[in-house]
């Protein structure tokens, strides 16, 4: 018969790690849980809450429809796309390129920093330089820039790392031929890290779908369609009817608000499963591979 | 296109190159200016506020109809008075509330994730918290709007003063369910993808000798777990909290829309209404626009100032605890 003490021992052990993996997967569940309720709650009010009034009237008041906001949205994303991705995608490849010097390191690294630098920070640096500073007023190019500030660290990491993940010996392999530096970045490398850049850029569009706090006192708020004024012109966007109409105390204000909620989380959701499939793809690739 | 002679490539300007040193400049220009600018546009505030603006705890904008006088130097409105520290406690006590709950639940996530499951099942699972890290926050604070500060007056709150109502500041009265306990609940939502999945990608980098040194000496698989690897990862975990807190500070419309809205008095209970600084600056914008001398949208400047530095210092911290942040993940 084994030492009673000794089997004690291990059988309290057995217990606590038993303890410890039931605690760990608790806590999974705790967050779990609140995910799949605010899926649920958006969802759920959301679909009761949409109509085809919804895509074909702007807001009036606390009512009518979302037109406004969706064009508007789709508006500042692309604006922000249009000053980031070249800034963030030539970053990355000086990054990956040519940035294992002293310089490189400090842009990485502000990089990062800049990418924790709170929306609000940006929202609040840009209603004083570009809103009052520049006179733009609340615009579509203020909200734009602002978007753009905030999304460029993440274009620039995810252009940099999927340039890294391009094997050398294929870059070796273009200056062999002759190739120029361009040439090589170009050709032969920028087709094999054009995923991961794609990944990059579908992340920013998802971020600046789903930001308020930077755009409320850059974008402002408009009823109407955008009328293709970069300045001086105020614009509607989704996030804003969320936050602004559900402190409405009427039902269709917040009707209206649980339908911007609903199309937001589409359009992320959508991204982020398109996202996950990318990055799995992606990621594992090998010399030779292509 | 050849080869280039030597002296010709040694001698060239690079265009490309340089065109992209140009364009990389930009992020830290970016700092900069954000720095520069905020610092310029409040320095009125600066020099009005002086440390007043830190330990005041009344946020008046004076009397807008009578003329303005000069004071310290800078035209502000008769009785103008900002101090700023009931939003700074109201900053420090979400946040602390947040990672207090965040960090114990993060860290049995990123186990859970990382070590707790098959690899079949590794995927989806960590799917749930990629999606938890992306929902808007607006969303979040919708959710909490409409679910979660109800839970908190009816549920939550009274479950938590029954348990630890003999701590003062968890006793006394509930309230609407807006205030500390829900904008705490709903940032440490936000904070538990980025700790989580920092760490358990730390976790998945841990040397298999580490482990299999600790199954050696006949620890359980929990027992490496608890011992062995999270030990060697806690740099990691450190620099991840860290990170969570730069969020949490900074965070602003979940906050706004489940917080309640304290102006000029400090929270009595963890279920009193409170504003953080970037909710304030959100919240105030428009009546501060009101004051034709512009010290009060200055004054807003300086908060945003003061979170500009303090996020700046939290993240230098954490990514100098983390390493460079550029192994497993990009985001």
């Amino acid at each position: 018969m084994p030492h009673p003490f000794k089997l004690s021992r291990i059988a309290r052990r057995k217990w606590l790690s038993g303890l410890g993996w039931t605690l760990a997967a608790a806590s999974f569940v705790l967050v779990a849980a609140p995910l799949l309720d605010i899926l649920y709650t958006v969802i759920h009010k959301g679909m009761s809450a949409l109509s085809l009034t919804l895509f074909t009237k702007v807001t009036n008041g606390i009512s009518g429809g979302l037109l406004n906001a969706i064009t508007g949205t789709l508006v500042l994303v692309f604006g922000a796309l249009v000053f980031a991705a070249p800034v963030g995608i030539l970053a990355g490849i000086y990054l990956s390129e040519f940035g294992r010097g002293r310089f490189g390191r400090v842009v990485r690294f502000l990089d990062d920093v800049l990418a924790g630098v709170p929306s609000i920070v940006l929202g609040y640096f840009s209603y004083v330089t570009l809103v009052i500073g520049m006179g733009w007023q609340f615009s579509v190019l203020a909200g734009s820039l602002t978007l753009a500030i905030m999304v460029v660290p993440y274009v620039a990491r995810f252009t940099e790392i999927s340039f890294l993940q391009v094997p050398n010996s294929l870059r070796e392999a273009g200056y062999a031929l002759g190739f120029r530096e361009l040439t090589v970045i170009t050709r032969v490398a920028l087709p094999l890290a054009l995923p991961g850049i794609m990944t990059g850029v579908l992340f920013a569009i998802a971020i600046s779908l789903g930001e308020t706090a930077p755009l409320i006192y850059t974008a402002g708020w408009s009823n109407f369609l955008w009328n293709g004024k970069l300045i001086h012109e105020p614009i509607g966007y989704l996030t804003y009817v969320i936050w602004s109409f559900i402190n409405q105390p009427y039902r269709s204000a917040h009707a209206l608000a649980f339908a911007a909620a609903f199309l937001v989380i589409l359009m992320v959701l959508l991204i982020n499963v398109g996202l996950s499939v990318m990055l799995r793809r992606a990621r594992p690739m090998r010399p030779g591979q292509r | 296109m050849g080869p280039r002679p030597f002296f010709e490539s040694l001698m060239k300007i690079r265009p490309f190159r340089i065109a992209l040193v140009v364009v990389t400049s930009l992020i830290p220009l970016a700092l900069l200016a954000i720095l520069i600018f905020l610092a310029r546009y409040s320095w009125p505030a600066l020099t009005f506020n002086g440390w007043h603006f830190l330990a005041g705890h009344t946020w008046s904008l004076g009397n807008l109809y009578a003329d303005p006088i000069k004071q310290r130097g800078v035209l502000a409105p008769i009785g103008a008075d900002y101090g700023i520290l009931v939003f700074i406690v109201g900053t420090l006590l979400t946040s602390a509330f947040a990672l207090a709950i965040a960090i114990p639940i993060s860290l049995g996530v990123a186990v859970f994730l990382a070590e707790g499951l098959r690899s079949r099942l590794r995927t989806p699972l960590s799917f749930v918290v990629e999606l938890l890290a992306a929902v808007p926050s607006v969303v979040y604070g919708l959710w909490g709007y409409a679910v979660l500060t109800p839970l908190v007056a009816h549920t939550i709150g009274p479950g938590l003063r029954a348990t630890l109502g003999f701590l003062p500041f968890f006793s006394g009265p509930i309230g609407s369910g807006y205030g500390l306990l829900a904008a705490s609940i709903v940032l440490a939502l936000m904070v538990v993808p980025i700790i989580a999945a920092t760490v358990r990608d730390a976790l998945a980098q841990v040397p298999s000798e580490t482990k299999e040194a600790a199954y050696a000496l006949g620890a359980t698989h929990f027992e490496v777990v608890r011992r062995a690897m999270l030990p060697t990862v806690r740099g990691n975990i450190i620099g991840a909290c860290i990170l969570g807190l730069g969020r949490a500070l900074g965070e602003t419309m979940a906050v706004l829309m489940v917080s309640g809205g304290a102006l000029n008095y400090f929270p009595g209970n963890i279920y009193s209404p409170v504003t953080t600084m970037a909710s304030f600056i959100v919240s105030q914008l428009d009546s501060a626009m009101q004051d034709p001398t512009g010290m009060a949208v200055r004054s807003l400047a300086e908060i945003a100032l003061i979170l500009f530095i303090i996020s700046v210092i939290t993240n230098i911290i954490a990514r100098l605890l983390t390493g460079t942040s550029r192994n497993a993940s990009p985001v």
